[in-house]
């Protein structure tokens, strides 16, 4: 902040603040003027409502006093002069880094030990199980449901169906780095809405299921989507391409879904938490999702 | 007053009438759209899975109407009448007045219809698009001029306290909704906000929080500091309590919008200054009530038998308890527990309800025989039946949410031994379920008072002419 801005900052806050002041000063300076009730009014009428002056509450008044008071040297204490930092020297910033150390130093110690461990280890650890079921609570669960159970477009976690593997090192590199799940539109590859439906139809035959269209006609065409679900249609969790043969659908298995897959593509986003959660809490929050499907 | 009597100027007593009878009709719109989507949060199935009746479309429906629909409806009634009574003029040009009645309805008409169609500036309170931001400040011009012109033509030679609150209600809020609504628009339906960042949030809440300061506190003062006194028959309790209180009000409520952006992106020094400020407002807030209550104070003894005086004493009572509440939940470790839970609704309703609400139903209680020259509304048992109504509901209201914010406070910053979230979001909902109801009952209590006044006003404009049973004009 300039001098300048700081100066009027200042400046303003103070006129202000001792205008109300004057203000009090003012009204009180002539106690002749006083009308109390019971008295004559003070002369000024409008459409019949006439004014006492009493003086002000004595009570009020020094409510007044005090909160003025209060606030200026408030003031001193605190930054709000403009760029004065106050004698504290707090900040909010500086205020949070003195929180999280002392979360840390509290907490830390607790993680650090289950680190020691390795997830498979700390998915037979009741405690660690339950640390991590808190944390994927309030980390996870807006996505996958409180009982990890997920929704259309959110995978189920305890089904040991897994778009990108399930070992316990797949399950953290998930939550350390995210994943960015992308199927592109073919509805042009596939030859149009016809090719779609086929290719929806033979998709559906994969796990025992029919639809309108061709299913014969649908696997030739089905060969441009071998490339990442595979020639028998079982995924590749490299790249995160889902099993067809299953029965088990993000997206849902109804025959609409799966051609609005083909048309428009999905796309799916994980986001990675390393920004957000200590490796040592990661660590523990895959313990508890590894559990899950053991 | 008689509108026969030859010493008094012929007011303008048409707009009055108008803007009155829109008061009662647009707090039923406002008010039963709050109700639904207070049930629509304990029961989420009631919006029908139709965009148009969804939680963020109707909300801000909700927020506009009750404020600026209902509120200012009561507000253009009450200032045109006091203005023109008080300064023994009548209003410099009925043609005008006539169009800010109109415009007015218009800008409510086309808010109910573009809000639930999705189209909104996504700016809190201001949510109305660029072309109907331009409506209101052409409105508002003309008030302006239809109020200040027709205080310059005043017979007296003071200006009474209650002109000098509707001025500057009016003057602020002027200047809040064009700085905060300026925009760059793309389409007739889309405009950009020309701040971004911290610079817009700070800019939205200084309107936001003078909206209160200026539309729903200053302009109800107004009301208050005539029709109190009017009513009860007695002087203004202290004419020097009204200098001190109105300028120390309207200069330090300037200052106050930090204090919702506390812990925020926003400079420590402005969020210090929002919060010392907020503190110093107390007083001159509580000079308002002290002012209102001194003045009843003497004529107790009509409590029990007016209750139009009823709903005045206790809309006093709520302004002070909520202007109490605000400078304590601006501190900032009191802000870090209310902040973003119920317990902020509960504070806006303490004065929305409590305050706004109950004094303007009391001034129309007041006017409504005044204006169409009846010797008293239709059936004061009915108005009683009204205020008990609106004094449970608002304490059902308030007393859910408040234990609702606290519970939602304390849920979301418990924690375990390991220092994990002790509950995760969706609990501290399923603890909030039971007070969503109580509330919604509240808000539904309140509901049914205000259809209880529309049939009373119904009743009593249409009953028989009493001649000069109003209160005279009387000489400066």
């Amino acid at each position: 902040m300039s001098t300048f801005w700081s100066v009027w900052i200042i400046a303003i806050t103070l006129f202000n603040i001792f205008g109300c002041l004057w203000l009090l000063w003012w009204t009180r300076k002539k106690p002749e003027d006083v009308i109390e009730e019971g008295e004559n009014t003070l002369g000024h009428e409008f459409d019949g409502i006439e004014e006492y002056n009493n003086p002000l509450p004595k009570w009020w008044l020094n409510l007044f006093y005090f909160t003025i008071a209060f606030s200026l040297i408030y003031l001193l204490l605190f930054p709000g002069y403009g760029s004065y930092p106050g004698v504290f020297g707090w900040t909010s910033a500086n205020q949070w880094e003195r929180e999280v150390e002392t979360a840390d130093n509290t907490y830390n110690r607790i993680f650090r030990d289950y680190a020691k461990s390795s997830i498979e280890e700390l998915a037979n650890n009741p405690e660690a199980v339950k640390v991590g079921q808190r944390l994927y609570g309030n980390n996870c669960s807006v996505c996958h449901g409180s009982d990890a159970k997920g929704s259309k477009g959110f995978p189920n976690l305890t089904d040991n169906d897994w778009l990108y593997g399930g070992t316990p090192e797949a399950i953290k590199t998930t939550l350390i780095k995210g994943r960015n799940g992308n199927m592109p539109p073919m509805i042009a590859a596939v030859g149009g809405e016809q090719g779609a439906k086929d290719v929806a139809a033979y998709v559906l035959s994969l796990s025992g299921q029919t639809g309108s269209g061709d299913a014969e006609a649908g696997k030739a065409k089905f060969m441009v989507c071998a490339a990442c679900h595979g020639m028998d249609g079982k995924g590749n969790q490299a790249m995160g391409a889902p099993n067809l043969t299953d029965n088990i659908w993000l997206y849902g298995n109804s025959e609409e879904a799966i051609i609005e897959a083909i048309a428009k593509g999905r796309r799916g986003q994980m986001p990675a938490f390393e920004e957000t959660l200590s490796p040592e809490k990661i660590h523990v929050i895959s313990a508890y999702v590894y559990s899950l499907s053991q | 007053m008689s509108n026969s009597d030859l010493s008094t100027p012929q007011y303008n007593y048409k707009v009055v009438k108008q803007f009155a009878v829109m008061t009662v009709i647009w707090g039923i719109v406002g008010m039963a759209v709050g109700v639904l989507i207070a049930a629509q949060l304990a029961w989420p199935a009631l919006n029908f899975d139709l965009p148009w009746l969804t939680y963020s479309r109707l909300r801000p429906l909700h927020t506009n109407a009750v404020i600026f629909a209902f509120g200012g409806s009561a507000l253009f009634a009450t200032s045109y009448y006091v203005v023109q009574r008080t300064c023994q003029a009548p209003l410099i040009s009925n043609g005008l007045a006539a169009f800010t009645f109109w415009g007015w309805q218009l800008v409510i008409l086309l808010a109910a219809i573009t809000l639930p169609l999705g189209i909104t500036s996504s700016k809190e309170y201001a949510e109305l698009e660029w072309p109907i931001d331009i409506l209101i400040t052409v409105v508002w011009v003309v008030y302006a001029i239809v109020f200040f012109g027709t205080i310059a033509k005043r017979k007296a030679a003071h200006i009474y306290v209650a002109n000098w609150f509707y001025g500057a209600f009016i003057l602020t809020v002027a200047l809040l909704h064009v700085v905060n609504s300026l925009a760059i628009p793309v389409s007739l339906t889309k405009s950009y906000s020309v701040y971004s960042g911290a610079i817009d949030a700070m800019v939205q809440w200084w309107y936001g929080h003078n909206a209160v300061g200026f539309f729903l506190t200053a302009g109800f003062l107004g009301m208050m500091y005539y029709f109190v006194p009017k009513r009860v028959n007695r002087p203004v309790f202290s004419y020097r309590l009204s200098i001190v209180h109105f300028w120390a009000l309207i200069s330090i409520y300037m200052w106050a919008g930090p204090h919702h952006l506390h812990y925020s992106a926003l400079p420590d020094w402005a969020q210090s200054l929002g919060m010392v400020f907020s503190l110093i407002l107390l007083a001159p807030s509580w000079g308002g009530m002290i002012n209102g209550i001194m003045t009843l104070s003497g004529a107790w003894d009509r409590l029990r038998t007016d209750p139009v005086i009823r709903f005045m004493i206790v809309a006093l009572s709520f302004y002070g308890m909520s202007t109490f509440e605000g400078p304590m939940m601006s501190i900032k470790t009191v802000n870090a527990l209310s902040h973003n839970t119920d317990w902020t609704i509960g504070h806006v309703h303490a004065g929305a309800l409590g305050w706004v609400a109950m004094i303007s139903i009391g001034a129309i209680y007041c006017l409504v025989p005044w204006l169409w020259n009846k010797k008293d509304m239709y059936s004061v048992k009915l108005i009683n039946i009204h205020f008990w109504l609106s004094t449970l509901g608002v304490v059902f209201y308030i007393a859910s949410m408040w234990v609702a914010g606290i519970t939602q406070g304390l849920m979301w910053r418990a924690v375990n031994a390991d220092g994990t979230l002790t509950y995760t979001f969706v609990q501290s909902l399923e603890a909030t379920y039971p007070y969503y109801v109580v509330r919604t009952f509240g808000g539904l209590l309140f509901l049914i008072g205000m259809f209880i006044m529309l049939y009373n006003v119904i009743k009593t404009i249409n009953s028989a002419d009493e001649a000069d049973t109003a209160p005279a004009a009387q000489p400066a």
